[in-house]
C-alpha cells in the first residue's frame, strides 16, 4: 500500500562497492560516532555507505565502548528508546545504559518505515536485534584473532570479550573497534520501509538466556522532558530564521482572489507569500507573524464545497455508489444460501464519525536551505518519506535533503506534521531564509487529515436450533488513504493541493480482526470518494489504529447482540465461536481477572437513574491479541457514562519491557475512551467547525477510570508483535456492551456523548 | 514597542516588545526558555502554563505587560535534577510522559496544589487539574504521580 522508495544515491553505491575490498570485519577510518550531528558530519569520511546492507548503518561502537544504535523508525512516546536499547544491549552483551538509540535522522539511519502500524519493536526491533547479534559475532571473531583463541572459547560480559576459562584473557569492544565503523555486509532483502530486513550471519540469542529483554527498565528519555533538557521540533531555531503562519480558506475549496498586502504593512515588516491557493505570512518576529496572520485581508473565491449536511453524513455514505469493493479475509461457505434458509436473522448497522488527530500542539516544522542543501526539522512520523516529499515539492535532488526528526507534540498517525514540513520547504525556497512554520490550533484540529467516517453492517443467520449458521460483515466509508500515510508525494500534502496538484485518493479500509468460525462467513469493505478532491479539511488518512476501532466497535457490538438474541453469556458466546488458542486465552484471562460472572446481558436487577454494567470485547492486530472487560456506570437522567474500570488482557508475544508496555496500554485505553465518548469532527457545508478543545473535546482528567487493570501474557518464544495501538481496538465495543448490560439500550453510533446516550434512553 | 522587565526564574530580563504580546513568546523567543509550549493560544490546554507569583497561569493569553513586577517561574525554574520539585521526581518515577508536550500544564498546576495543600484527596487532585489536556492519554499515571508527590511532601 505504502510505496517504499530507495533513497540510496549513486555516489553512496559507488562508495559501497569500493569499500568491499576491505576485509570483512576490519574497521575502517578513525571516526567517532558520538551523536547524530557528528556522524552526519563524518558521513563523507570513511564510513561505509548508509545502506541497509551495511552493519554500520545500524550499529557503531564509540571510542569509550558505548554503543550507538541507528534506528530508522522513531518513538511516539511509547518507550521505544528503552525497548530498542534493551534489544540491542541484550544481543551485544553490553549494559543497557551503554546503548544510545539515535532515531529518525535521514543522515544516520536507513528508511525502516518511520513510526508505522505499531511495528517499532515488531519489525524495527527485529532488524536491530539481528544487526546487534551480528555486531557481537564480528567483535568476538576480532577478539579471537587478537587473543589467539578460538571464537567458541570466548564469551562477552558487559562489552568485554574474554576467554570462558580465563577472564584475564580479554579484549574490550572499545579496544577492538571503538571509534571506528564496522565494514561488514548484511543480507538485505532489498526492501525499504517497514519490511526492510537485513540479517548477518549471527543468530540472535535464545530467549531463555535473556538478561535485559523482559525487564521493566525505566525510560531514560523521561527525565530530560521533565527537566526541560529535551527540545521539541517546535523549539529548533536557526540563525536568520523567519516565522511563518499559513492562511487557510474559510470555505473549503475557495482560493484567494485578492490579497491586500497593505493590510499588514504596519506590522514589523511582515510579508505575504502567495502561490495559487498557497497563502502564508511571515515575519522576523513570531508575534508579528501572528498579528499579520490575523490582520491580513483576503478576498476568497465564492465556492460552495460539496460538503453534505452533517446530519445526513451516514445517509450519504449509505447511498453513495461504492468506488471500490474488496472481499477480504477468509470467505467460508455460501452466506446467501444460509440467510435464505435461516430461521432468524439478526442484522444491525453501526456508525463512526470523522475524528481528528488533534495533537497536543499543532504541527511545526523548520526548513533551511544552504548552498543547495536542504535541512528540515520535523516531528513527522516518517522523516525518510518527508525527504522524498521535499525533494518533489521544491524540486531538489533527494540526496540534497536532510530530514531530522525531533520529537513532536504527539502524532497518532498521518497527522498535520507532514503538511507543515512541506509548507516550510516551499517558504524556505521562496524566501531564501530558514523558515519555521507553526500551525495554529484551528489548523491542527480543523485541517489535519481525518480518521474516516464509516458505516458497518453486520448480519447473522440463526437456524431453528439456535445455532449461528452464517455471518456477514461489511464496512463502507471514506478511504483510510484519501491522502497516503506519509508526505512523500505532493498530491498527498496541503502544499501540493494548494499549489494546484489534485488529490489522488487511494482505496483501503479493512475487516474485523478476529477468529470467529461459522459454517458460512463473508467479510468485505467498500470505499466511497472524498467529498472534495483537493485541500479538504475532511480528507481522510490514518488515525491511530487506522479503522480498527470503528470496525471492531461494530463487529464486537454485533457479537453481543447475537449473544443477547440467543440469551447466551457474552463471554460464553465468544468462547463457543472463537477458534484461535491465543484469542481464547486473552478472553479467558480478561474475564477471569475481572471476576466475570456468567449471565446473559442485560442486567435486569437495577432500578433508578444510576445503573452499572459490564461488557467484553476482543480483537487481534497484526499478531497481537487483546481482550477488554469494561465496567461502566450510566446516569440515565443525564446520559453521562462513567467508565469505572477496565481489565485488559494483552498478548503481544515476547515482552521486551513490561513497564513500558503497561504505560502504552494505559494511553491506548484513555485515548480510546476519549474517542468513544467525546470525539467527533463537526462540519457544516463550508468547512470543519470543530477547531479547538471546546468544539473538539477529549477525555478530561475527572473522567479517568478509577482502575486500569492489565494482565500481560508473555510468550518469550513468540516473536514480539506490536503494542502501540492494539488495545485501543476493542475498547469502544467493550464500553458499548457494558452500556447495554447496564441499561438494555444499544448504542450504535459513536461518540457516546451524554446527549446521545440520554436520547437513546428516552 | 516597550521596554519591559520580566522576573523569570529568579532573574530579571529586559526585553523590547509589544505590550500586547503574550508572555509565552517573550519566554520562548526573547528569554530563550523553550519549556512552556504553544498548544492552543486559547487558554484551553495548559501546555504553556507557568507560575505567576506561585499561581499557574496560561502564558499564551497573558499579555507581557500584565506581568508587572510579578515573579514568573517556568518548569525549568521549578526544579532541577539535583534539586527537583517532588512532582518532577514523581513524574520521572512514575514514567508519566508519552510525547511529553503537555507536561508544563500538569506539573505546574499540580505543584501549586501540592504547595498549598498537604495530602489532597483524589477528587481534590482531579478538580485542581480539570481542563488540562493530555492527548496521549497519560491520565492514569498523572494521577499516580501527583499522589506519589503528595506522599513525598508528607
Amino acid at each position: 500500500m505504502t510505496k517504499m522508495e530507495n533513497n540510496i544515491s549513486r555516489r553512496a553505491l559507488l562508495k559501497g562497492a569500493g569499500a568491499l575490498v576491505v576485509s570483512i570485519g576490519a574497521p575502517i577510518g578513525l571516526d567517532t560516532v558520538l551523536g547524530i550531528g557528528e556522524a552526519f558530519a563524518q558521513a563523507t569520511g570513511n564510513k561505509p555507505p548508509l545502506t541497509p546492507d551495511q552493519l554500520s548503518s545500524f550499529i557503531a561502537v564509540n571510542a569509550d565502548g558505548s554503543v550507538a544504535a541507528f534506528f530508522g523508525k522513531m518513538d511516539m512516546g511509547q518507550g521505544l528508546f528503552a525497548a530498542i536499547g534493551q534489544m540491542v544491549a541484550e544481543e551485544l552483551d553490553v549494559p543497557f545504559k551503554a546503548v544510545k538509540v539515535l532515531m529518525g535522522d535521514t543522515a544516520t539511519s536507513v528508511n525502516q518505515g518511520g513510526a508505522s502500524g505499531s511495528t517499532g519493536v515488531q519489525l524495527g526491533g527485529k532488524q536491530m536485534r539481528v544487526a546487534a547479534a551480528e555486531a557481537r559475532r564480528v567483535l568476538v571473531d576480532m577478539a579471537a584473532e587478537k587473543l589467539g583463541l578460538p571464537a567458541d572459547q570466548l564469551t562477552v560480559t558487559d562489552g568485554v570479550v574474554h576467554a570462558k576459562s580465563d577472564p584475564a584473557k580479554k579484549a574490550s569492544y572499545a579496544e577492538l573497534i571503538g571509534g571506528r565503523y564496522f565494514n561488514v555486509p548484511l543480507e538485505w532483502n532489498k526492501e525499504m520501509g517497514n519490511t526492510l530486513y537485513a540479517p548477518g550471519k549471527a543468530k540472535p540469542k535464545d530467549p531463555k538466556d535473556y538478561k535485559i529483554v523482559g525487564k521493566p527498565l525505566p525510560r531514560e528519555d523521561i527525565a530530560p522532558l521533565v527537566y526541560c533538557q529535551q527540545d521539541f521540533c517546535t523549539d529548533v531555531k536557526r540563525p536568520g530564521m523567519l516565522h511563518a503562519r499559513m492562511i487557510r480558506p474559510p470555505v473549503a475549496g475557495s482560493t484567494p482572489v485578492k490579497v491586500d498586502e497593505a493590510s499588514i504593512k504596519d506590522i514589523g515588516g511582515a510579508k505575504v507569500y502567495l502561490e495559487k491557493g498557497f497563502l502564508a505570512v511571515y515575519a522576523e518576529n513570531e508575534w508579528d507573524a501572528i498579528k499579520a496572520s490575523q490582520a491580513l485581508k483576503v478576498e476568497w473565491s465564492d465556492v460552495k464545497p460539496p460538503f453534505v449536511d452533517q446530519a445526513t453524513l451516514y445517509d450519504h455514505i449509505r447511498k453513495s455508489p461504492a468506488r471500490k469493493r474488496v472481499d477480504e479475509g477468509k470467505q467460508v461457505g455460501n452466506v446467501d444460501e444460509a440467510f435464505r434458509t435461516a430461521a432468524r436473522v439478526v442484522e444491525f448497522e453501526y456508525e463512526w464519525p470523522f475524528q481528528s488527530h488533534a495533537c497536543m500542539g499543532p504541527a511545526c516544522a523548520l526548513v533551511e536551505i544552504k548552498d543547495g542543501n536542504v535541512t528540515c526539522w520535523t516531528g513527522s512520523q516518517k522523516p525518510h518519506f518527508v525527504q522524498n516529499g521535499i525533494s518533489r515539492t521544491i524540486g531538489v535532488p533527494t540526496d540534497k535533503v536532510h530530514v531530522v526528526w525531533v520529537v513532536g507534540p504527539g502524532s497518532y498517525g498521518r497527522s498535520d506534521a507532514d503538511d507543515a514540513a512541506m509548507d516550510a520547504a516551499v517558504l524556505a525556497k521562496a524566501t531564501g531564509r530558514p523558515v519555521r512554520v507553526q500551525y495554529t490550533r484551528d489548523q491542527g484540529t480543523g485541517w489535519d487529515p481525518k480518521g474516516p467516517a464509516s458505516i458497518h453492517r453486520a448480519r447473522a443467520a440463526i437456524d431453528a436450533s439456535g445455532q449461528v449458521t452464517a455471518y456477514e460483515f461489511v464496512s463502507k466509508g471514506f478511504s483510510r488513504v484519501d491522502v497516503n500515510t506519509n508526505g512523500s508525494q505532493p498530491f498527498d500534502t496541503l502544499a501540493g493541493h494548494f499549489r494546484g496538484i489534485e488529490l489522488k485518493s487511494g482505496d483501503n479500509f479493512g475487516i474485523p480482526a478476529e477468529s470467529y468460525e461459522f459454517a458460512n462467513k463473508k467479510t468485505y469493505w467498500e470505499t466511497i470518494p472524498p467529498l472534495l478532491d483537493r485541500a479538504s479539511p475532511l480528507r481522510s488518512s490514518h488515525l491511530r489504529d487506522p479503522v480498527g476501532p470503528q470496525i471492531q466497535f461494530a463487529s464486537e457490538s454485533f457479537m453481543d447482540e447475537v449473544a443477547h438474541t440467543l440469551g447466551v453469556d457474552p463471554v460464553e458466546f465468544r468462547l463457543r465461536h472463537v477458534k484461535d488458542a491465543r484469542d481464547i486465552a486473552v478472553i479467558k484471562a480478561a474475564a477471569e481477572k475481572a471476576g466475570w460472572q456468567p449471565r446473559p446481558s442485560p442486567r435486569r436487577d437495577q432500578t433508578g437513574n444510576k445503573v452499572s454494567g459490564r461488557g467484553i470485547a476482543y480483537a487481534q492486530r497484526n499478531g497481537t491479541r487483546v481482550a477488554i472487560v469494561a465496567e461502566v456506570d450510566v446516569d440515565r437522567s443525564t446520559g453521562k457514562i462513567s467508565a469505572r474500570k477496565f481489565t485488559i488482557a494483552h498478548d503481544c508475544g515476547q515482552i521486551i519491557n513490561p513497564d513500558g508496555l503497561k504505560h502504552a496500554i494505559e494511553g491506548n485505553i484513555i485515548q480510546g475512551l476519549s474517542r468513544t465518548i467525546w470525539e467527533e469532527t463537526k462540519f457544516d457545508t463550508k468547512s470543519v467547525t470543530s477547531v479547538d478543545w471546546v468544539s473538539y473535546p477529549i477525555l478530561d482528567i475527572t473522567e479517568t477510570p478509577a482502575v486500569v487493570d492489565i494482565v500481560l501474557i508473555d510468550r518469550p518464544n513468540v516473536a514480539p508483535s506490536g503494542a502501540g495501538e492494539p488495545s485501543m481496538r476493542p475498547l469502544t465495543a467493550a464500553v458499548a456492551n457494558a452500556i447495554f448490560d447496564a441499561t438494555g439500550v444499544r448504542i450504535r453510533r459513536v461518540p457516546f456523548t451524554p446527549e446521545r446516550v440520554k436520547q437513546a434512553m428516552s | 514597542m516597550a521596554r519591559i522587565n520580566l522576573d523569570v526564574n529568579g532573574k530579571v530580563h529586559t526585553i523590547e516588545a509589544d505590550p500586547d504580546m503574550p508572555l509565552l513568546y517573550a519566554l520562548r523567543n526573547d528569554i530563550g526558555l523553550n519549556n512552556p509550549h504553544f498548544g492552543c493560544g486559547l487558554a484551553q490546554c495548559g501546555a504553556c502554563t507557568v507560575h505567576l507569583n506561585g499561581q499557574p497561569i496560561r502564558s499564551c493569553v497573558t499579555p507581557v505587560s500584565a506581568v508587572g513586577n510579578g515573579k514568573v517561574v517556568t518548569l525549568a525554574g521549578l526544579g532541577t535534577p539535583e534539586k527537583p520539585h517532588a512532582i518532577q521526581k514523581a513524574y520521572v518515577e512514575e514514567q508519566v510522559p508519552q510525547c511529553g508536550y503537555c507536561i508544563n500544564g500538569w506539573i505546574m498546576t499540580a505543584a501549586t496544589l501540592l504547595n498549598e495543600k498537604k495530602k489532597p484527596t483524589e477528587d481534590e487532585i482531579k478538580n485542581a487539574l480539570t481542563g488540562l489536556k493530555c492527548r496521549c492519554g497519560t491520565h492514569v499515571s498523572i494521577l499516580r504521580a501527583v499522589k506519589r508527590a503528595a506522599e513525598m511532601m508528607g
